[in-house]
């Protein structure tokens, strides 16, 4: 835990571009954090005295905007957070379904982490990807949409052997289209 | 009322490949109507802010506020900072319409922006994205990078001495976000917590300066307005409700997905014509016409309904952000009505008393219910609570997470009697 948390002198000049954008020294908070989350993988509460550090702003109020928000971690996850919506559309589509068959495989329950830290599994709340149902996003990225078992099966053994779903450009339909628009 | 949506041709999602590229929307007519508004002339502020009002373009994040009336309430430029910030939240569930604008024709949006920068006299648009959409938000950076290089953004816009900047902001997960007052609360860096009002943003927004706070889709229909005139843009669609819009269709339907047609939309049309019908070839129950807050209709009340702010007003529900979710006849009301009231208890932002612990309190009732351990009066009790929770909070959040329980426990009575016990208390 001893582990000494900086910024190099590459995502400095990064946060002086981000500072750039803002008349005032508080909002730049958001889009730090998310620099730090992504280059540690979390946002505990050493890498907010970094940040706190880095915008002169009181620890306090990093720690407010970091418990503020679901998608900045204040503690460890794993390597690979499956965070599967359960909102609405996505819990009459089979949702739920879903998550039961992660957490069977994986043996842990939504909120809990696997002992080798490769997965994290989430229930979590509308992720604007409603016509696309039941879906999840792995690690505030990648979404993964139309989910049937063996397709979630498929993500995760390609996640073990470290491969990420690519990005799925979903179509758009018009009246009397057979297939989508190829646009 | 247009009813020759089959031939409609859409206009903001248009059938064009690679549109998302900056060479092909100027290949077709993009930035067109900047450089006639910049280079020829074709609108002072003032005009340009009348045209947009006459077009009677209704906010489509929700509200459905007459876009350009929004934009005369800006004070006269005084020389200071003056901001736009584009609501690209998208959270409210049901709703994924904006983040098609941004894979697929995010350059209409830009220009959209910078005509509504040049009316009311900006000095930077923040766009505020969602922070789950991170291949949307890249995209759209890319989008922006681009025109500034071609000289649509920055200083001295076409030569026409107007400055504009236009920057991304990404959010991180969380539905109040999409509150006007609660983005420029975020995007000041802080935590989501809604104002009061007034004053309105218009007076004190951002950092204290006038703000306009509009929906990216809604932004996305002005240079269309300036194209075609705002005669054009109220000749489509419902009369007091015009122009095209973004319906996002999610549930149980064969076909789900974004579809572009005008406002005034039969809902039957959508479900059993552009959705290619009910899965399975199910009866619908519900039907949700415009993300979560909006109250359920029944599927047996869904004859002549359509979707424009005044024909959803008379049926009893309201046109939100059209994004609808269909439900079939297997669905269990209960157990989505406790979705819902659990997804606003998690997001109430917990300044206000009625909605930290009315959505808890719906929430709890709810799970009782659910889990058959209800009584009869527990239905009193959401109704009341509902009465206690609507319009006694600083936002909406709280009005938005009672109507759903309101109208449901009105409208599927039935379904909620059958699932608590039929107690009988001793009178003495």
């Amino acid at each position: 835990m001893s582990q000494k948390y900086e910024f190099t002198k590459e995502e400095l000049a990064e946060i002086e571009k981000i500072k750039a954008k803002y008349p005032d020294k508080k909002p730049p908070v958001m889009p730090v954090l998310w620099l730090a989350q992504n280059k540690f993988g979390h946002v505990e509460p050493e890498v907010q005295h970094l940040v706190a550090k880095t915008l002169d702003l009181p620890p306090a109020h990093v720690y407010g905007v970091v418990t503020f928000y679901t998608q900045y971690y204040g503690e460890r996850k794993g390597k690979y957070v499956l965070d599967v919506c359960t909102t609405l559309t996505c819990q009459v589509c089979g949702g739920y379904e879903i998550l039961h068959h992660l957490e069977e495989k994986l043996g842990i329950k939504a909120g809990e982490t696997t002992e080798d830290g490769l997965f994290s599994i989430q229930s979590v709340e509308c992720l604007g990807a409603c016509g696309y149902a039941p879906m999840m996003q792995i690690t505030n990225g990648v979404y993964c949409n139309h989910l049937t078992k063996e397709k979630v099966d498929k993500i995760i053994d390609d996640l073990r052997a470290g491969k990420l779903p690519e990005y799925e450009n979903m179509p758009f339909y018009q009246h009397g289209d057979p297939e989508p628009s190829k646009s | 009322m247009n009813t020759d949506w089959k031939n409609f041709e859409p206009v903001l999602i248009p059938n064009i490949k690679d549109l998302y590229k900056i060479d092909v929307y100027e290949k077709n007519g993009g930035y067109e109507q900047l450089k006639k508004v910049f280079k020829d002339k074709k609108h002072t502020p003032e005009s340009l802010v009348n045209e947009v009002k006459a077009a009677n373009i209704r906010g489509r994040g929700g509200a459905g506020f007459n876009a350009g009336l929004k934009w005369s309430f800006m004070p006269k430029p005084d020389g200071g900072p003056r901001y736009i910030a584009a609501n690209g939240d998208e959270s409210e569930p049901g709703t994924f319409k904006d983040r098609v604008i941004f894979e697929r024709n995010p350059h209409l949006f830009i220009e959209g922006s910078i005509l509504a920068g040049f009316a009311m006299d900006i000095t930077a648009v923040y766009v505020y994205i969602r922070g789950e959409y991170r291949d949307q938000i890249n995209m759209m950076q890319k989008a922006i990078d681009d025109a500034y290089a071609k000289g649509y953004l920055g200083k001295n816009i076409l030569k026409s001495g107007f400055d504009l900047e236009m920057y991304v902001h990404s959010g991180a997960g969380a539905y109040i976000c999409g509150e006007e007052s609660s983005l420029m609360e975020s995007l000041e860096g802080k935590r989501g917590y809604p104002r009061v009002k007034p004053p309105f943003p218009a007076q004190k927004g951002l950092w204290g300066r006038p703000t306009t706070i509009n929906n990216i889709e809604t932004l996305a229909n002005v240079p269309l307005v300036v194209k075609n005139g705002a005669d054009w843009y109220t000749s489509i669609g419902a009369k007091t409700h015009p122009g095209p819009v973004l319906y996002g269709i999610s549930g149980h339907v064969n076909r789900p997905g974004v579809y572009e047609y005008p406002t005034g939309m039969l809902i039957t049309d959508l479900i059993n014509d552009v959705c290619k019908g009910v899965r399975g070839g199910k009866k619908v129950k519900a039907v949700i016409p415009g993300g979560s807050s909006t109250p359920p209709l029944r599927g047996d009340s869904l004859d002549g309904v359509r979707m424009d702010a005044d024909s959803l007003r008379t049926a009893g529900s309201m046109m939100g952000t059209a994004g609808m979710i269909v439900m079939d006849e297997d669905t269990d009301i209960v157990d989505v009505i406790w979705r819902i009231s659990h997804f606003y208890h998690h997001e109430s932002c917990g300044q206000c008393t009625p909605c930290r612990d009315g959505t808890g309190f719906l929430e709890k009732t709810l799970i009782k219910i659910k889990d058959g351990e209800g009584e009869m009066r527990d239905l009193d009790i959401l109704l009341d609570l509902c009465t206690q929770m609507e319009g006694r909070t600083i936002c909406a959040l709280a009005d938005a997470a009672a109507w759903p329980v309101r109208y449901a426990v009105e409208r599927f009575r039935e379904d909620f009697e059958k699932r608590v016990k039929k107690t009988v208390y001793a009178v003495a």
